[in-house]
């Protein structure tokens, strides 16, 4: 939505691919920290809807996604015509990372941007 | 391809100024959105609604005597909608959005979970495999290129085609088991990707060529006598073993089309593929030959 956002969650909704305790706690830890994100409930389901807001969010520099596997994110993102930068940004795994580590990761680097902008 | 229409989205503005949700009404609150098929931004400063650039949002807060926002301007395009949450329960709070999205026409977020193949183009070889395996349109080619068209036509929780790629370039990103669920592609997953795919080894011939045969073989042999339960029987062992091997949930093989509509798409596949090769050797034949200077000689 905006240049200020870098951090996009997604909860897989519709599938229980993500365990409920991670996502649940990333999302916690994340409306706790007191920065702003964009949560969507689908990436998957933005893909298939060739969603706008793909394009936009593809285009934010430093952008930190939240979700599942990186090639599967990245070529969901390709296939909404919206691919995202390949040095620029960070995609961080709920499949397999614990939510501890990507949270921490998330909060920890936005502060960071927050205090060198 | 899914209706192109986007979905109302919430904004959660949590400016400091506006008497913030605390930290687990806003956990509440969005978890709830989210699970209703809402995109949810949490919004931090005036400047961000400022840069809003499309589609309809509907900007939840607690804006108290200020009011919702007049002093924010919107000049990109988006169509704003304000309710103050001031007091509400979360169950009420779900209530006004609903409420906005009925009154915006837009559509009902979720009710589809949403299952269809994704390419990796790193690995894809263009080899059509796909488009003559999946028997549910959910592949087309769009100049010369495999692209997936009808993403709604895939049949939820159906990897097969996946398992016939040959470059395992087919993700599934809610498959439960890597590679096909984007995790990374290692040599073994190719080798064993490889021995699934081989469906010469598996019916004998590639598959549609094989229900081509075994029905041609059922015609000869039953010429006089016809005998339809031997060859349902047939028809039902061979989907017995394709259901074993690509991991195909019984739901798509009853609804898997009969065997002349199965060898009727084999014939518009067959020709799709002739009309190209036709094609790219037009392109080489109107190329110039090469020239001395061209080899660099």
């Amino acid at each position: 939505m905006t240049q200020a956002v870098k951090i996009l969650y997604c909860r897989c909704a519709y599938a229980k691919v993500i365990a409920p305790e991670v996502k649940d706690e990333v999302l916690q830890r994340l409306t706790q920290s007191g920065v702003p994100f964009e949560a969507v409930p689908d990436l998957c389901e933005m893909s298939a809807r060739r969603d706008p807001a793909l394009k936009r969010l593809a285009a934010e520099d430093g952008i930190k996604i939240t979700a599942c596997y990186p090639r599967a994110v990245r070529w969901l993102f390709s296939a909404a015509q919206a691919p995202l930068p390949k040095d620029t940004v960070d995609i961080l795994n709920m499949r397999v990372d614990s939510a501890a580590a990507i949270a921490g990761r998330l909060v920890q680097e936005h502060s960071k941007g927050e205090e060198s902008s | 391809m899914i209706t192109p229409k986007p979905p109302l989205q919430i904004g959660l503005y949590q400016n400091g100024g506006h008497r913030p949700l605390g930290g687990g009404r806003e956990y509440d609150l969005t978890r709830k959105l989210l699970d209703k098929g809402y995109a949810v931004s949490v919004i931090r400063s005036d400047s961000q609604i400022g840069k809003i650039r499309e589609g309809a949002w509907l900007l939840l807060g607690c804006f108290g005597k200020e009011g919702p926002l007049p002093s924010v301007g919107n000049g990109n395009g988006a169509k704003l909608y304000f309710r103050d949450i001031d007091g509400l329960e979360t169950s009420q709070i779900l209530e006004a959005v609903e409420q906005v999205r009925g009154e915006t026409e837009l559509p009902d977020p979720g009710g589809w979970k949403p299952w269809f193949p994704v390419i990796d183009y790193n690995r894809c070889t263009n080899c059509m495999q796909c488009l003559s395996f999946c028997l549910f349109d959910v592949y087309g080619v769009h100049e010369d290129k495999i692209q997936v068209q009808n993403e709604s036509n895939c049949k939820t929780d159906c990897p097969a085609c996946s398992r016939v790629c040959p470059e395992v370039a087919i993700l599934f990103p809610k498959y439960k088991s890597g590679p096909i669920n984007g995790d990374v592609v290692r040599q073994e997953d190719i080798q064993r990707e490889a021995m699934k795919v081989d469906i010469s080894a598996l019916l004998g011939g590639d598959l549609y060529g094989s229900l081509r045969q075994r029905q041609t073989e059922a015609r000869q042999r039953f010429s006089t006598e016809r005998d339809e339960s031997r060859a349902l029987l047939e028809r039902k062992k061979c989907l017995r073993k394709l259901k074993k091997d690509f991991d195909i949930p019984d739901e798509v093989l009853m609804s898997l089309p009969s065997a002349g509509d199965i060898q009727e798409r084999a014939e518009r596949a067959k020709a799709k593929l002739a009309a190209r090769q036709e094609r790219s050797q037009t392109v080489r034949d109107t190329r110039p030959a090469p020239t001395e200077d061209d080899w660099g000689i």
